[in-house]
């Protein structure tokens, strides 16, 4: 009992410390002044550190299941959650300034941030219906809750409601295609549905109608068409810190879900969550890319980019082979890098009463800042797929795992739609390079944030120009 | 199989019947004088000043909020309570872990100053 | 008797009420609230039937959890509610369609 105990808590070490981390947070906040509040930044940043490091090492090296089999720690588990802890991190400090020029530099922002990582690491160890639903909650309420951080915006508010009304019901789904799927298999645990899916003979109808509400629920989370109408909304609208946060770690929970509750607990049932997560992908795609073209806020013209990159993900995971699996992998870590990078790059330019959220705003940035426009350079040309960026291979790799599993069709479309993607990416590269600001004050920003955008949006190359050691990370993830 | 609901079929007729009756005996026998002070909304004693839909003070929504929350965590205490023979001090250490976030978000929501109504 | 089947139809048929409420509403945002509680009410009619004829105690103890954070989601929506009435004086469905494209 004892000995199973410590065994339990050691596999959750990682998120037992977080929590604990974040109470402690919370009540250090409340009691230090004001001009003292950057010890509360130091403090979630040593938090985040630490659950990084009890992440990286939980469980060996091989797939321990704890508290009877619903949670799993494995090298999936390792990986994402580890890419999600530096994630947050770069998160919080590209937000530092931008908050504390807006008056918005409280505790409570990172109470939040972690308590939505706390969601997104429990999601990925999630290893049955209910832990996972948790987890997802945990997240999604966090989030909702950061959307409307500035009180006094409207359309912080605005988008917020919007975001709560269709996460609730995305959430219900969700539960409700659980329900059914508990019902007939008596199972919450994945492992022991996965077992009975395998005893199956013929698909039953009930079991289609549950995965089917599921898949509903997680393709919203995940923002792919057609359940998608929150993402533009939430990222115009919520403060760009917290579009930040929306666009790059929760992105990395959206994976987990799909492998854990799809690839990884209903193999068996392949070619039915096939065809739907194909049709996800195909729309997410289209609308994706081509809607993006009409934008003129960049945040809502990279929400459209993030539904398009929705779409290759699921392309990935919907070939059902390991090899895609991993490509998927992959490519969301790559896109949450770029996507950390351009959102970096708008909070750079943001001053004090002018968000720079206008794709005019990118105009003649290459005069006022040589260095900051190449970097923008960098990142949307790794959006695009252009070599050899890291964005470029991920792309490559998908499409690969997609033609070894004789969808050739599905991969000329896909390269077709990042074609008519390169348009709108080309275009904010155009306003840097070609295009004049009369009048454009040149950039400014503390050291520690220059230093890490630049690292991140090198980090885009040099993932491209040696994917070695990241896909050696994400080969055998899965058992 | 329907014959389970008798008795509630007999109870809702008794039940409307009853009403009926009253509300009948009422009409038929009282003599229904009307006037303005009779017809206007019984506000004790006073003149009715406003139009009883009116909105609430946000404030009571805050309440709302802080109750809905610290409420639904009694549900835990329960089945706890009545299977703590059974799940030994492991459910205990368990059910003190819980109190104790809660007890931080107890901490925080009163130096927060949600508590005062001014 | 009362068979599971009945117990099935009685909780799509609250579902699908609580969808049909949400899409069909123009009026008050409060409203959307009650459909989102009904919506989950309904998952937990599936799950407590499931339970009784499974006579397994997992959906009970979910259903604890799913109630926990129906109020949590519900407190968070009123929270977003009061932002929003303190930005724009009004709760209509309608009126939140500042952004478009």
């Amino acid at each position: 009992m004892m000995n199973e105990l410590v065994s339990d808590l050691s596999a959750v070490r990682a998120e037992a410390f977080l929590a604990a981390g974040i109470c402690v947070l919370l009540l250090f906040d409340l009691f230090i002044r004001d001009r003292h509040r950057d010890l509360t930044y130091a403090l979630a940043m040593l938090l985040l550190a630490g659950t990084g490091w009890l992440a990286a090492t939980a469980g060996g090296d091989g797939r321990v299941l704890a508290f009877g089999g619903s949670v799993v720690v494995d090298p999936l588990a390792r990986v994402l959650k580890v890419a999600a802890a530096l994630a947050m991190a770069v998160v919080f400090l590209y937000s530092r300034p931008w908050l504390r020029e807006r008056q918005l530099f409280r505790g409570e922002y990172y109470v939040l941030g972690l308590f939505a990582l706390l969601g997104i690491l429990v999601i990925i160890s999630g290893h049955s219906f209910l832990v996972i639903y948790l987890g997802l909650e945990m997240l999604s309420l966090a989030l909702y809750a950061l959307v409307v951080y500035d009180r006094d915006s409207p359309i912080g508010a605005e988008s917020g409601m919007k975001y709560f009304v269709l996460g609730a019901i995305a959430s219900g789904t969700l539960l409700y295609g659980m329900s059914i799927v508990y019902g007939f298999s008596g199972t919450l645990n994945l492992g022991e549905l996965r077992e009975y899916a395998a005893g199956l003979d013929g698909v039953p109808v009930f079991l289609l109608v549950g995965l089917g509400f599921m898949l509903s629920g997680i393709a919203f989370k995940f923002g792919a068409v057609p359940f998608h109408m929150w993402v533009p909304d939430v990222y115009q609208g919520a403060p760009t810190s917290v579009s930040l946060l929306i666009a790059t770690a929760p992105k990395l929970a959206s994976i987990a879900l799909v492998i854990r509750l799809v690839a990884e607990a209903l193999p068996e049932l392949l070619v039915t969550w096939q065809v739907i997560l194909m049709t996800l992908a195909v729309l997410s795609l289209l609308i994706g890319n081509i809607v993006a073209i009409a934008q003129t806020n960049i945040k809502r013209m990279l929400a459209y980019s993030a539904i398009a990159h929705v779409g290759f993900i699921l392309l990935g995971v919907a070939t059902g082979t390991t090899a895609g699996v991993e490509a998927a992998v992959f490519y969301s870590i790559v896109y949450v890098v770029a996507a950390a990078g351009a959102f970096g790059i708008i909070m750079l330019l943001s001053s004090r009463g002018a968000e720079a959220d206008q794709l005019d705003d990118f105009r003649g940035l290459s005069q006022r800042s040589p260095w900051f426009a190449l970097m923008m350079l960098l990142l949307m040309a790794s959006m695009i797929g252009i070599p050899p960026l890291a964005g470029f291979y991920a792309k490559w790799i998908v499409l690969l795992a997609l033609v070894e599993a004789g969808a050739v069709w599905l991969a000329l479309f896909a390269v077709l739609m990042s074609v008519v993607g390169a348009f709108y990416y080309l275009r904010v590269i155009r306003l840097m390079y070609f295009d004049e600001l009369p009048g454009g004050a040149p950039v400014q920003a503390p050291g520690d944030f220059r230093l890490v955008l630049s690292i991140n949006a090198l980090l885009a190359l040099a993932l491209g120009l040696f994917p070695g050691p990241l896909m050696d990370l994400c080969t055998g993830l899965l058992g | 199989m329907l014959n389970n609901y008798l008795p509630v079929l007999l109870f809702l007729m008794v039940a409307v019947g009853i009403g009926l009756i009253l509300l009948g005996i009422g009409f038929l026998v009282g003599r229904g004088q009307k006037d303005p002070e009779k017809l206007s909304a019984y506000e004790c004693g006073f003149e009715a000043f406003e139009d009883s839909r009116m909105k609430f003070d946000v404030r009571y929504y805050l309440v709302a909020i802080l109750f809905i929350v610290f409420d639904l965590e009694i549900a835990f205490l329960f089945p706890w309570a009545i299977s703590l023979d059974e799940i030994g001090l492991y459910g205990l250490g368990a059910m003190a872990i819980f109190l104790l976030v809660l007890v931080v978000g107890f901490i925080y929501e009163w130096k927060k100053g949600a508590l005062e109504w001014d | 008797m009362i068979t599971l089947a009945h117990y099935l139809t009685l909780s799509a048929v609250l579902f699908a009420i609580s969808v049909a409420g949400i899409y069909l509403n123009r009026k008050n945002v409060i409203l959307l609230l009650m459909c989102i509680e009904l919506q989950l009410l309904a998952v937990n009619f599936n799950f407590i039937a499931f339970s009784r004829f499974l006579d397994d105690v997992a959906g009970q103890v979910f259903v604890f959890f799913i109630l926990t954070v129906a109020a949590a989601e519900a407190a968070i929506g009123l929270a977003i509610l009061v932002v929003l009435f303190r930005n724009r004086r009004s709760i209509n469905v309608d009126e939140l369609d500042s952004m478009k494209g």
